[in-house]
C-alpha cells in the first residue's frame, strides 16, 4: 500500500481495495518499525489516527466520503494541532499543547484526511539541514552519512520512506523544496497567501507558506485543492479564486513557454546537477514546451536579502517565547530579566538564537536603514524582475539545490546552509508558487528541478510537473529498504 | 532670568470598539482577569492579527473632526520590547505612516481668546495588559484583558505654553472624542491618559530646551499640577547650574513631585519595522466622504448654535457644551419646558452642584432631563415658585417620583387666589402691627428694607406657597394704602 501515491490510494479506497483503517494501521506499523532509525516523527497520535480512519470508512459506507477521505498524512510540527503537542522542533515548546488547530489542518481534516502525527523539523524552521531539532536529527534514508535537509526534514523523510503517503510543510526559504529534491519527492510551495497561515507557527512571516511534500504532482494537486482558499483570519490570505487543480492536470504542454533562468546555473551549482536540471528542460521541450533563455535580475542578492528580512521578522516572532505564558520556563527565576534570559537561552537552540541575534541587529537603530530598508528595496526589484520575466514566459525553470546533501561528518557552516537556499528563496522573496520535482540521480542520490509560475498559477505549475512525471519515472524511485 | 515653557501632549484615547483592535475578544471593562484574552491575545504560536474595521472608522472620524490630513495609505509597525504584560514581545503600532496626519484643535483661553494647537498626528495601536503587583507575594499577576484594546495616540505639536493651556487642550480633546462617540473618556478606568512633554527655555531663545516626558497622567487636575511641578523643577535645576536630562518621569500626586523613570541613555531600541502580518490600510476618498456625513455636531458648532438659537451667553454656551452628555441633557430639558434661560440656569446651578456633591457624571444623574423639564414646566405655569422647586428637585433626586407627584403629595401647589393671599397678608400685618407703624413712618431706604421683611413673613406664613409676585403687589397696596 505504501508504494502507492496518494492519488492511487484515493482510488483504491474508493474501489474498496482496502479500508482507511487498514491503510492507517499499515502506516502506523511501518512508523513503529522503521521510524526509530529515521526519527522523522516527533509525536504520533495512533489513537486519533485510527478514529479518523474509522470515521472515513463510515463516511464512505454511507456515501458521504470527502475528497481526501481516509488518506494518511503527516504534518510538520509547526502546524498547531488542537490537543496535541506542537513543538516546532524546539525545547521551548516541548510542553506546548495547542488549544486550536491550524487552518490547513482543519481544511484537510474536513476533507476527510487522516493525520498520522507531527513530523520532525529544524527548530522553528530556522535551519536547512534537518539536524537542528531538539528531538534530534532526522536521518537520510538513502545515505545515513548525509544530512536529510530541511527545514521540513521529517515530512520529506516520512514520505520518502513510506511512513506517510504525503505530508504538509512550511516553506520559508525553500524548506519544502530542498528536502523534497534530496529525497526524490515533489515539493510544492504555493503562492504566498494561497493557504492561510493561521495556526502555522511563524518563522519569517512574509516568507512562510504552507505547502506539501508528495510523491507526485497529482498528489500535490489533491492536497492543494483542500488547503487553498481565502481565510478572513489571515490578513495576508488571498481572495483570488481557487482553480480545480486536478481536472486541469491533463493539458498538453504545446506552446508553453518555459524560461531557463540562465544566471541561476552559476558557479555554485554542481555541474552534474546542472546537467540533470537542463535534461528536465529538454524533456519538457519534447513534450511541446518552448525553451527561452532568460536572466533574473538581482537573483544573486536573494540569500542576503532573505537573510536580512527573514531574520528580522524571525527575531521578533520569537519574542513571544518568553517563559511567561507558555513554553519553557527556567527553574527558580531570580528576577524578570533572569526569567527571560534563562528561559530563552535554555529553550532555544543555536540556530534560533542566531536568527534572533541577527534579526535584532538588522533592525537596530542605524543598521535598519543600512540593511533592512535596502533589503526591502532589493526584494521589490526581485519581484519586478519576475514580473518582467513572466511577460515573455509562462514558467521559469531553475535548479533547486546547488549540491548534494552534505555529509554529517562535515562541520555545519551557517553561511553555506543559507547559501543552499540560493535558488529557492527567490520564490519566497517574490511570493511566487514554485515546485520541486525529481529529475535524476547524481551519485545515486536524487536531485530536483524547480519550476516557478506567476502568482496564483499553481494549476499551470502542477500540470507541467504532472506531464513531466507522466513521461518520466524519476519520481517513482524509493530508498532501498523502504 | 525669564523663562518660558514649551509643552506637547501625547494623549492615549481608548477607542470604544466592542472588540479588540486585532482580535475578536470583548473590551468590556472590569471582567475577571484573563477572561477576555483569546489565543491571539496571549500571542499563542500561529495566531494572526486581523484589523478591526471599527478602529479604522473611529480613527478616521477623529481625523475628520480635527480637520486632519488622512493619507490614503497607513501602515502598522512592530515596536519591540519585552514586558510580561506585552504577550507578543512587540506592540503593534504605527510609526512612519499614521492613519491621521496633521490637524488642529482650537482651545479657549482664560481671557476668552482662542488659541489653535497643532495636532502632529494620531495613530492606532494596541494597548498592553496589566501587571498586578499586589496580592501575589514575591510574584506579579498578569491580566491580559486589556491587552489588544484599541488605542488612538493623539500627539500635539509643542505649541502649548503653560499648564492651564495643556488642561484646556486635553479637555477639548476629551470632549471631542466623547462627542464623536469614539471614546468613553473614563479617566479613572484609564480610557483617557496623557503623557506630558515639558521643556523650558529663556524667553527669546529659539531652540527648545531639553524635554522630559511625564508618563500616564490620568486626571486634568494632575496634568496641571504635574506640569507646574516639572516646570519648577527644571527652572530650579538650571538656575542652580544643573542640566535637564532627557528622560521619562512619573508624577506622584501624594508628594506633588515628578520622579525619573528612565533616561534616554537607557532608552530601549524599539527596533521598529513594518508588521508583516498586516497589510497596509488603504483609505479611499469615497470612504472619508461617506464618513464625513456621519460626523455629529462638534463642540464649537454646538456652542455657536446654543448662543444663536437659545440666546445664551458665550459663557453659558461653553459650559453647557463642554460635554455632549450635558449638551444633550440641556437640550432635552429646554425642549420640555420651552425656556432656554431657565433650563440653562438649572442645568448649570442645581443640577451641577448636585452632581459635584456626589462626584457624578451627567450620565449618572439621579434627576433625568425629563424629570427636570417637567419640574421647570411647573415653575413656568406658576404651580410652584422657584424656591419650592428647589425642594422638589431634591425630592426627585431622592427618588420620590416626578415633580407633579411630589407637589401633589406634599401639597406644595402655589397659592394664586388673591383672596387667600390677602387673608394671609392681613393676618401677618395684624401680628406685626408695630413694624407696620414703623414702616409707615420710615424713609424710602428704610421702607425698602422693611418691605423685604414683610414679604419674608408672608411667604413663611404661606409655607412658601404663595405666589411671590402676587404677594409683592398686594402687600405694597396694603402698606401704602
Amino acid at each position: 500500500m505504501h508504494q502507492q501515491t496518494l492519488a492511487q490510494q484515493a482510488r483504491a479506497l474508493a474501489k474498496g481495495d482496502y479500508s482507511a483503517r487498514e491503510l492507517a494501521t499499515h502506516y502506523i506499523q511501518r512508523i513503529e518499525q522503521l521510524d526509530p532509525q529515521l526519527n522523522s516523527f516527533i509525536t504520533l497520535t495512533a489513537e486519533q489516527t485510527l478514529a479518523q480512519a474509522d470515521a472515513a470508512d463510515s463516511a464512505r459506507a454511507n456515501g458521504s466520503a470527502s475528497a481526501l477521505a481516509g488518506l494518511p498524512l503527516a504534518h510538520q510540527d509547526t502546524f498547531c494541532s488542537k490537543g496535541v503537542r506542537t513543538s516546532c522542533g524546539s525545547k521551548m515548546l516541548d510542553n506546548f499543547v495547542a488549544p486550536y488547530s491550524a487552518h490547513l489542518l482543519e481544511q484537510l481534516a474536513a476533507a476527510g484526511a487522516v493525520s498520522l502525527g507531527k513530523t520532525n523539523m529544524d527548530e522553528f524552521g530556522m535551519a536547512a539541514s534537518g539536524t537542528s531539532s531538539f528531538y534530534g536529527a532526522t536521518l537520510n534514508p538513502r545515505d545515513a552519512q548525509r544530512i536529510s535537509g530541511g527545514a521540513a526534514c521529517g515530512s520529506a523523510v516520512a514520505v520518502a520512506a513510506g511512513l506517510a503517503s504525503a505530508a504538509s510543510g512550511c516553506d520559508s526559504f525553500g524548506d519544502i523544496r530542498l528536502p523534497a529534491a534530496h529525497h526524490g519527492l515533489t515539493g510544492l510551495k504555493p503562492t504566498y497567501g494561497r493557504i492561510s497561515r493561521l495556526g502555522m507557527t511563524a518563522n519569517a512571516s512574509s516568507f512562510d507558506q504552507a505547502g506539501f511534500i508528495t510523491r507526485s504532482a497529482e498528489d500535490a494537486a489533491l492536497l492543494l485543492q483542500a488547503g487553498a482558499g481565502f481565510d478572513p483570519r489571515d490578513s495576508t490570505s488571498a481572495s483570488e479564486p481557487v482553480s480545480d487543480y486536478s481536472t486541469t492536470l491533463g493539458q498538453p504542454l504545446n506552446g508553453l513557454r518555459i524560461g531557463i533562468a540562465r544566471n541561476l546555473f552559476d558557479e555554485a551549482l554542481d555541474g552534474r546537477i546542472a546537467a540533470q536540471v537542463l535534461a528536465s528542460a529538454e524533456q519538457l521541450q519534447q513534450l511541446g514546451a518552448t525553451l527561452i533563455d532568460i536572466e533574473l535580475a538581482h537573483a544573486d542578492q536573494a540569500v542576503a536579502c532573505a537573510t536580512i528580512i527573514g531574520s528580522g521578522e524571525a527575531s521578533t516572532n520569537m519574542s513571544r517565547f518568553d517563559g511567561v505564558r507558555f513554553g519553557h520556563r527556567c527553574d527558580n527565576p531570580a528576577s524578570l530579566d533572569d526569567l527571560y534570559q534563562r528561559s530563552r537561552s535554555e529553550g532555544f537552540g543555536p540556530s534560533v538564537q542566531l536568527q534572533v541575534m541577527l534579526g535584532a541587529y538588522y533592525l537596530s537603530v542605524g543598521q535598519y536603514e543600512r540593511y533592512y530598508v535596502q533589503a526591502q528595496k532589493v526584494r521589490r526589484l526581485i519581484k519586478q524582475a519576475f514580473v518582467a520575466a513572466f511577460d515573455t514566459v509562462d514558467l521559469i525553470l531553475a535548479p533547486v539545490t546547488a549540491a548534494l546533501p552534505r555529509l554529517l561528518s562535515e562541520a555545519a557552516d551557517v553561511a553555506a546552509e543559507r547559501d543552499s537556499q540560493r535558488y529557492t528563496a527567490l520564490a519566497n522573496l517574490a511570493g511566487l508558487p514554485a515546485l520541486s520535482m525529481p529529475c535524476g540521480l547524481v551519485d545515486g542520490l536524487p536531485v530536483g528541478s524547480q519550476l516557478l509560475a506567476p502568482w496564483f498559477q499553481e494549476a499551470r505549475l502542477l500540470n507541467a510537473a504532472h506531464q513531466y512525471q507522466l513521461a518520466t519515472d524519476w519520481h517513482t524511485g524509493r530508498p532501498s529498504g523502504y | 532670568m525669564q523663562w518660558e515653557t514649551v509643552i506637547g501632549l501625547e494623549i492615549h484615547a481608548q477607542l470604544a470598539t466592542k472588540t479588540k483592535i486585532f482580535s475578536g475578544s470583548s473590551t468590556e471593562f472590569g471582567a475577571a482577569p484573563n477572561s477576555q484574552a483569546s489565543a491571539g491575545d496571549l500571542a499563542m504560536p500561529g495566531t494572526l492579527p486581523v484589523l478591526n474595521e471599527e478602529a479604522v472608522r473611529m480613527a478616521c472620524l477623529f481625523g475628520l473632526a480635527v480637520d486632519a490630513e488622512i493619507g490614503e495609505i497607513s501602515r502598522f509597525d512592530r515596536k519591540n520590547y519585552f514586558y510580561p504584560d506585552l504577550p507578543s514581545g512587540y506592540q503593534t503600532s504605527q510609526l512612519d505612516l499614521p492613519i491621521v496626519g496633521k490637524g488642529h484643535m482650537d482651545i479657549t483661553l482664560e481671557d476668552g481668546s482662542t488659541k489653535r494647537i497643532g495636532i502632529t498626528r494620531a495613530h492606532l495601536e494596541e494597548d498592553a495588559g496589566k501587571s498586578l503587583h499586589e496580592d501575589f507575594s514575591g510574584m506579579s499577576g498578569i491580566d491580559l484583558n486589556r491587552a489588544g484594546t484599541t488605542l488612538l495616540e493623539i500627539v500635539s505639536e509643542p505649541e502649548i505654553s503653560n499648564a492651564k493651556e495643556a488642561v484646556a487642550y486635553a479637555r477639548a480633546i476629551h470632549s471631542l472624542v466623547q462627542y464623536l462617540g469614539v471614546c468613553d473618556g473614563n479617566m479613572a478606568e484609564g480610557s483617557f491618559r496623557c503623557d506630558c512633554n515639558v521643556s523650558v527655555r529663556p524667553v527669546g531663545q529659539k531652540e527648545f530646551g531639553t524635554r522630559t516626558e511625564i508618563k500616564n497622567v490620568n486626571s486634568f487636575r494632575f496634568i496641571e499640577r504635574a506640569i507646574n511641578t516639572e516646570i519648577r523643577r527644571q527652572i530650579e535645576l538650571i538656575e542652580d547650574g544643573g542640566k535637564v536630562v532627557q528622560q521619562t518621569r512619573l508624577y506622584d500626586p501624594a508628594k506633588d513631585e515628578t520622579r525619573a523613570m528612565r533616561s534616554k541613555e537607557e532608552a530601549t531600541d524599539y527596533r521598529y519595522f513594518p508588521c508583516p502580518n498586516l497589510l497596509p490600510v488603504v483609505i479611499e476618498p469615497g470612504y472619508l466622504e461617506q464618513l464625513r456625513t456621519t460626523l455629529p455636531e462638534l463642540p464649537a458648532q454646538k456652542r455657536e448654535r446654543f448662543q444663536s438659537q437659545f440666546s445664551l451667553s458665550a459663557y453659558d454656551a461653553s459650559v453647557l457644551t463642554a460635554s455632549r452628555a450635558m449638551a444633550d441633557y440641556f437640550e432635552q430639558v429646554e425642549k420640555i419646558c420651552g425656556d432656554a434661560k431657565l433650563a440653562a440656569n438649572w442645568a448649570m446651578g442645581e443640577l451641577s452642584s448636585l452632581l459635584n456633591k456626589d462626584n457624578l457624571e451627567i450620565g449618572q444623574s439621579p434627576v433625568s432631563a425629563q424629570q427636570l423639564g417637567e419640574l421647570l414646566v411647573r415653575i413656568k405655569d406658576n404651580t410652584i415658585s422657584g424656591n419650592i422647586a428647589k425642594a422638589v428637585f431634591e425630592a426627585i433626586a431622592n427618588g420620590e417620583g416626578s415633580a407633579d407627584a411630589i407637589i401633589e403629595k406634599r401639597g406644595l401647589k402655589q397659592v394664586t387666589d388673591s383672596g387667600a393671599i390677602e387673608a394671609i397678608l392681613d393676618e401677618m400685618l395684624a401680628a406685626n402691627a408695630t413694624e407696620v407703624e414703623e414702616y409707615r413712618n420710615a424713609d424710602d431706604n428704610r421702607r425698602k428694607k422693611m418691605f423685604g421683611f414683610f414679604v419674608g413673613q408672608a411667604m413663611k406664613a404661606s409655607r412658601g406657597k404663595a405666589n411671590p409676585q402676587q404677594v409683592n403687589e398686594l402687600l405694597l397696596k396694603k402698606l401704602e394704602g
